[in-house]
């Protein structure tokens, strides 16, 4: 089995070189990276399977004892989060398949696409398995090069300009980590995360506090957590529909999940819980009061991302098993739900040539597959019953409750008022884009008023033509909502496995166990 | 530990260097400064390693005389991703300069937009949205493309900005 967990990385890195190298044969390309995915989706679900009935895996890679060497380890939290990305990446692959088919070569570089796309899923995959602190550093890397290629894609002026802004603010984030791991090396002597919990405990309190700090700003850079979210808005709308879709779902909560690492397997005696959930509220009311600025679907949806990690922190913060259980089912909904409105808003871009919310009228009639798909994921991260966004946000609140002190209450009302604000904003868009009718009819002009505060976003005014849209792309969509619902059908059986993880990262792994993974394995 | 005064107070230079020049809104500036960041980060990895010994091959030493091999790694490994994402800041500087004659860092549209609603200019655009209501035919806009403008924020009035910029003849 254990050598099924270095493929995760080097099976997408192969694929990108095959690609690479066919990059004038579209189809091979298309092909290759469709293979790769699947692949890589078929060995996380075999991981997860063996994983949930058994005991972590750790792989040792080149050889090297542990913790010599760099330790790749594979335990529920790392497997689940690798199938869940692998899902999403694939069927974003599959839209991008279509939109680049209908479209042809002359508006993207396709042959660069797919490369730089499974260089991406290698090392979001990385990140997701590192066992050791410079391993994450050296994932983190690679899924941040492969982004600023996809959000340069084509390099148009306005891409140019969003993506200078995320390029200089993650570089300024992995400096931030690198400093902090060799920070860390000079304190404790290792990087490897097993043996850094183990002797955190010798170092003294500040000490402990200023490491914690130093890696804690990095990744909220990453997770983009208020105040250091401001950049997620302004870079993600610009980048073309698949690749926003996929940093949406993904990018995010990578750091998420570094952060869950952070707060509950490295630093678990070092508290900043309170800080932590004083920022996710935060997180919360800012990032939502921002979408109901904003006229565009594209940058609603930016700030909605922002606000839901809010969610995730408050989690975090509470640092309980049920609230770290609530914590995972969130993260796995919101990347689902999340990466699905994007390629919702793909599919509106393309039928009605505009994101703009005052610009687009009458989907509903013209386009009623598209609105349903949009109604099905906009009220699933609104959080209304029976959908997942639901179950995610109520299982929060109840583990907050079941804590209760008057912070986490100040708390709970903050995510529910965030939760009715997203509904809202999502709802605008719903009523202004999908039912407003195109003929004109008395009560239009006092709509218009109603909204006219919103302005209109400059770059909204650029209209693209109105094309058809391939049947793969709807699939595709479709496809994503199919398994939005099937995360609340089988809340079930997925939460308990998210409980599971909860309770198993509230208790440190020691250097013995990752020996044992590894000797089983 | 015992740790080289003289490598700490270069590495310190060097950050405070390296954050001044990447604050800059030159992207020229701000890839020097990603170098002078990147220099010091490597610096503070090799402050970390230590008092430096013999090289540590196996068997040419003993193990206590020996550098400690994992920070000069890290090092190496740090090296080669500062060199491939400079290599990655200069086609987008070059790129920056081809499109607009400038390699400054924009702000964005939107954000200027936000910035500049005031209660006072939300008449003229509810007139806006009332004339594009008038065509009757428009659904989903007309189908032409709109004239591209691109909006700087030196260009509007109220929002001051003092950051120099490398575009040739200054601020004209």
């Amino acid at each position: 089995m254990s050598a099924l967990v270095p493929l995760l990385v080097v099976l997408p890195l192969l694929g990108a070189a095959i690609a690479l190298v066919a990059g004038r044969h579209r189809r091979t390309q298309v092909v290759v990276s469709i293979v790769t995915l699947t692949s890589v989706l078929v060995i996380s679900a075999v991981l997860l399977a063996s994983v949930d009935s058994g005991s972590p895996i750790a792989v040792s890679v080149g050889g090297w004892p542990i913790p010599f060497g760099i330790v790749l380890y594979v335990d529920r939290l790392a497997a689940l989060l690798v199938l869940v990305s692998s899902v999403v990446l694939l069927a974003v692959l599959l839209f991008s398949v279509g939109q680049g088919a209908a479209d042809g070569d002359e508006d993207t570089p396709v042959s660069i696409f797919h490369p730089t796309y499974l260089i991406l899923a290698a090392g979001i995959f990385d990140a997701f398995i590192a066992g050791d602190l410079f391993n994450l550093y050296v994932g983190f890397e690679i899924l941040l090069v492969a982004s600023y290629v996809l959000i340069t894609l084509g390099a148009t002026e306005s891409r140019i300009r969003a993506g200078v802004v995320y390029i200089v603010v993650s570089l300024v984030s992995s400096i931030l980590f690198l400093a902090a791991i060799a920070v860390i090396y000079g304190a404790l002597g290792t990087v490897n995360m097993a043996q850094l919990s183990e002797r955190m405990e010798a170092l003294p309190q500040q000490t402990q506090l200023v490491l914690h700090l130093l890696l804690l700003l990095a990744f909220s850079i990453k997770a983009a957590v208020f105040p250091l979210s401001f950049w997620l808005p302004d870079s993600y709308p610009t980048a073309p529909a698949p690749v926003t879709a996929v940093f949406a779902g993904l990018l995010t909560k990578v750091g998420v999940y570094a952060l869950i690492r952070l707060e509950t397997q490295i630093f678990p005696d070092s508290s900043v819980n309170t800080l932590l959930l004083v920022v996710a509220g935060a997180t919360m009311v800012v990032g939502v009061l921002g979408a109901l600025a904003q006229a565009e679907l594209k940058r609603i949806l930016s700030f909605t991302l922002v606000s839901h990690v809010g969610y995730m922190i408050f989690g975090l913060a509470i640092a309980t098993p049920l609230a770290i259980g609530a914590t995972i089912y969130y993260m796995v909904h919101h990347i689902v739900v999340q990466t699905t409105l994007f390629l919702v808003v793909g599919l509106v871009e393309r039928r009605a040539g505009s994101t703009s919310i005052l610009r687009i009228k009458g989907l509903m009639r013209a386009a009623p597959v598209i609105a349903v798909l949009y109604l099905i994921a906009a009220l699933n991260l609104g959080g209304l019953p029976p959908f997942s966004g639901f179950l995610g946000k109520f299982a929060l609140f109840d583990a907050a409750a079941q804590v209760g002190s008057p912070l986490l209450i100040v708390l709970i009302v903050a995510g529910v008022v965030t939760s009715l604000l997203t509904l809202y904003a999502l709802m605008r868009a719903w009523n202004l884009a999908f039912w407003r009718e195109d003929e004109p009819d008395p009560t239009e002009s006092e709509t218009e008023a109603r909204i006219s505060y919103l302005g209109d976003a400059p770059a909204a005014a650029v209209q693209t033509e109105r094309r058809v849209i391939p049947r793969i792309m709807t699939a595709a969509t479709t496809g994503m909502v199919v398994v939005t619902v099937a995360l609340t059908v089988f809340a079930g059986p997925i939460f308990q496995l998210c409980e599971q993880i909860g309770s198993a990262l509230l208790q440190p792994v020691h250097l013995v166990q990752l020996e044992d993974a590894e000797a089983d394995g | 530990m015992t740790v080289s005064l003289a490598l700490t107070v270069v590495m310190a230079v060097l950050f405070a260097c390296g954050v001044y020049a990447m604050l800059e809104r030159s992207l020229t500036r701000v890839l020097i400064g990603f170098l002078l960041l990147g220099n010091a980060v490597n610096l503070l990895l090799l402050i970390v390693m230590g008092v430096p010994g013999e090289a540590p091959f196996f068997g040419s030493a003993a193990k206590d005389e020996m550098s400690d091999p994992l920070p000069q790694a890290l090092t190496l490994t740090a090296i080669v991703i500062t060199f491939a994402v400079s290599a990655f800041l200069l086609a987008l500087i070059y790129r920056s300069w081809q499109l607009g004659r400038a390699d400054t860092v924009e702000d964005d549209e939107t954000d200027i937009a936000v910035r500049e609603r005031g209660p006072e200019s939300e008449e003229s655009m509810e007139e806006q949205i009332a004339d594009e209501d008038d065509d009757a035919t428009t659904d989903f806009g007309d189908g032409t493309a709109a004239p591209l403008t691109v909006l700087r924020a030196g260009d509007v009035p109220g929002v001051r900005d003092d950051a120099p910029t490398d575009r040739p003849g200054g601020d004209a």
